[in-house]
C-alpha cells in the first residue's frame, strides 16, 4: 500500500494567539500563587452589620488604586505601585500604657474571638472627596476591653510601622515619621470604630493599610491610621501627625463637618470617586452622616474651636 | 556656518501654524481618555491637574525664549506667540475643568473659594492677567499699542508665570519637591529679567530696551 501523503490541514490561524496563551500563563501563575498562599488568600468570613450603609460600594479597583498613604509617596497611585514591598507577615501589635494586660500580639491573636464584621462605610477624605468602602473588621472596643482599660486612660494613641527601607516616603521628612494618630477614649469605644483587616471580603491590600488599620467613619480619612504596630492607652491627648504638621489645618478631632472649612478649601461639598466625569459634587453631611451614633459625644463642645 | 546659526536657519523654514493644531490635540486626547474611563479613579483631578501643568510648561517655555536668544543665540521668537496663546488656552480649559467638572457649577461656592482661598485667588489673578496678553497676541494689537507699549504690557507674562507656579506650590498638603522646583525655575527666570532691567549692560549681545 502506498503510504498516504501527509496533507497538512492546520493553518496559522489555528494556532493559539499570543495574547491568549500569555493570559493562560498568567492564569496558571495566579492559580499557583493562590494555592501556595493557602489560607492567607482565603475569603474572610464576615458577619453583616446594621451599621453598614446601603449605598453601592466603590469598585475594588478604585479603592485599591486611589490612596493617600504618604509612607509610599504623595501621589494617589504611589501606594498601589510601592506598597507591595511592605512585609505584613509576621506582624505584631503592641498594646501598652494604662491597661491591665499589656503585651505584644500577632494580628490573629489581637482580634481572636471577636466578631469579624463587614462594615460598608462612607469614607470622607479631608481633601473633599469620598468613597464607599466595604471594610472587614472588629470593633476596637473589643480589643481594648480585653486588654483591660484602666480608669486613668482618657485617650488612645496609635502608631504606624516605621520601616524606611520598605516605605520610601519615610526616607524624606515630608511628615514627622512614624505616623501617629489618636482618639478620645469614648471615640475609641464607639461601636462604629473598627480595626479593619480586610476589604471586599479579602485580606487588606497593602496600599489600604495591611495588615491592620483603624477606620473611624465620622472623621476625615487621615484619622484612620494604617499598618498599626502600637496601641497605647494614655492619660493625655497624644500628638498626632497631621496636627503636628499644620495645627491650624488639621485638628485633633477632625470630625467631618461641612460648617468648618479647611483654611485652604471648603468642606461644604465633596466629590464621590467613581461617580463619573460629570457627576459634580454632593453635600457633605455633618459627622459624615453618622451623627445619630456619635453626635452625643460632642454635646456642648464648640466644634468650630475643637475642629 | 556655526551650529546655532544652522539651527536658526532651519527653524526659519518651519511653519508656525502646525503648533496650534498640535497644541489642541493633547486636551482633546485628555477629554477622550476621561470619557473612555482611562484616567483612573479620579479623572476630574487628572484632567484638571494635567491642563494646569501643561499650561505652566508653556509659560516656562515662553519665558525661556529671550534667555535662549541672549545666551545661546537661539532664535525661537517666531514660535513664542503660539506657545503663549496655547498656554492661555490650556489655562482657560484648566479653569473650566475646575468650574464645571470639579465644582459641578456650584457658582456660589466657586466664587466664595476665589475670594477666600489664597491658592485659588492666586490662580485666578494669574488667569485674569493672561486675558489682555491673549487678546493682544496679534499683529494688529502690536501696531496699535506700538512696539514699546506692547512689550511693556507683555511684561505681565512674568507675574503670570510666577503666580501660576505659586498657585501650584501652595495647594499641596505638604511642601512637595515638584511644585517647588517649578517655582524655583520661574523665580530664576524672573530674577534674570529683573537683573537685565536694572543693569542692561550685563546682558550679552543685546542693546537696552530690546
Amino acid at each position: 500500500m502506498m503510504p498516504q501523503h501527509f496533507k497538512p490541514d492546520l493553518r496559522w490561524s489555528d494556532t493559539t494567539p499570543k495574547h491568549v496563551f500569555l493570559n493562560r500563563r498568567r492564569f496558571i501563575a495566579a492559580a499557583t500563587a493562590a494555592l501556595a498562599a493557602g489560607p492567607a488568600m482565603a475569603r474572610l468570613q464576615t458577619l453583616p452589620s446594621a451599621y453598614s450603609t446601603d449605598e453601592a460600594p466603590n469598585s475594588l479597583e478604585d479603592i485599591t488604586s486611589y490612596n493617600n498613604y504618604y509612607e509610599f509617596g504623595t501621589g494617589k497611585g504611589d501606594p498601589a505601585a510601592a506598597a507591595g514591598a511592605l512585609a505584613t507577615s509576621p506582624w505584631t501589635v503592641t498594646v501598652d500604657g494604662l491597661v491591665d494586660r499589656p503585651g505584644t500580639y500577632s494580628v490573629e491573636e489581637l482580634i481572636a474571638g471577636l466578631p469579624l464584621e463587614e462594615r460598608i462605610y462612607r469614607f470622607r477624605c479631608v481633601e473633599a472627596w469620598s468613597m464607599i468602602v466595604p471594610w472587614a473588621g472588629v470593633e476596637l472596643s473589643g480589643v481594648l476591653k480585653r486588654a483591660g482599660v484602666r480608669p486613668g486612660a482618657k485617650f488612645v494613641a496609635f502608631q504606624t510601622v516605621m520601616r524606611p527601607e520598605e516605605m520610601p516616603g519615610q526616607r524624606s521628612p515630608i511628615l514627622d515619621w512614624p505616623y501617629r494618630e489618636g482618639l478620645r477614649i469614648d471615640e475609641a469605644m464607639n461601636p462604629l470604630t473598627i480595626l479593619a483587616t480586610g476589604l471586599y471580603g479579602e485580606p487588606m491590600p497593602n496600599q489600604n493599610g495591611a495588615p491592620i488599620r483603624l477606620v473611624v467613619p465620622w472623621k476625615y480619612g487621615f484619622k484612620s491610621i494604617k499598618a498599626i504596630v502600637r496601641i497605647s492607652l494614655v492619660a493625655d491627648q497624644p500628638p498626632t501627625t497631621w496636627n503636628m504638621m499644620a495645627p491650624q489645618e488639621y485638628g485633633f478631632y477632625s470630625n467631618v463637618n461641612p460648617e468648618v472649612d479647611h483654611p485652604r478649601w471648603s468642606q461644604a461639598t465633596e466629590r464621590r470617586i467613581g461617580a463619573g466625569l460629570f457627576a459634580g459634587r454632593q453635600d457633605t453631611i455633618k459627622f459624615n452622616g453618622y451623627g445619630e451614633y456619635v453626635a452625643d459625644m460632642y454635646a456642648g463642645m464648640d466644634l468650630a474651636k475643637f475642629y | 556656518m556655526a551650529p546655532v546659526a544652522a539651527v536658526n536657519a532651519a527653524l526659519r523654514r518651519v511653519p508656525v501654524w502646525p503648533l496650534y493644531v498640535l497644541g489642541i490635540l493633547p486636551p482633546v486626547w485628555l477629554l477622550w481618555s476621561g470619557l473612555a474611563d482611562r484616567l483612573g479613579a479620579d479623572p476630574v483631578k487628572v484632567i484638571e491637574h494635567r491642563l494646569g501643568l501643561w499650561g505652566l510648561w508653556l509659560l516656562v517655555a515662553v519665558l525661556c525664549v529671550t534667555p535662549l536668544r541672549r545666551y545661546a543665540g537661539l532664535n525661537l521668537l517666531r514660535f513664542r506667540r503660539a506657545a503663549g496663546l496655547l498656554a492661555f488656552f490650556y489655562i482657560l480649559l484648566h479653569l473650566l475643568t475646575w468650574l464645571v467638572l470639579d465644582m459641578g457649577l456650584l457658582l456660589g461656592q466657586a466664587l466664595e473659594d476665589i475670594a477666600k482661598r489664597p491658592y485659588i485667588t492666586i490662580g485666578m489673578a494669574s488667569f485674569l492677567a493672561m486675558v489682555p496678553l491673549a487678546a493682544t497676541s496679534n499683529d494688529l494689537s502690536v501696531r496699535r499699542l506700538g512696539a514699546a507699549g506692547w512689550r511693556r504690557l507683555h511684561m505681565l507674562t512674568y507675574p503670570v508665570a510666577l503666580l501660576g507656579a505659586l498657585h501650584f506650590a501652595v495647594q499641596t498638603k505638604t511642601w512637595q519637591m515638584r511644585p517647588l522646583a517649578y517655582l524655583a525655575v520661574v523665580a530664576g527666570l524672573v530674577a534674570l529679567r529683573l537683573a537685565w532691567l536694572r543693569a542692561p549692560g550685563l546682558a550679552p549681545g543685546r542693546r537696552r530696551g530690546a
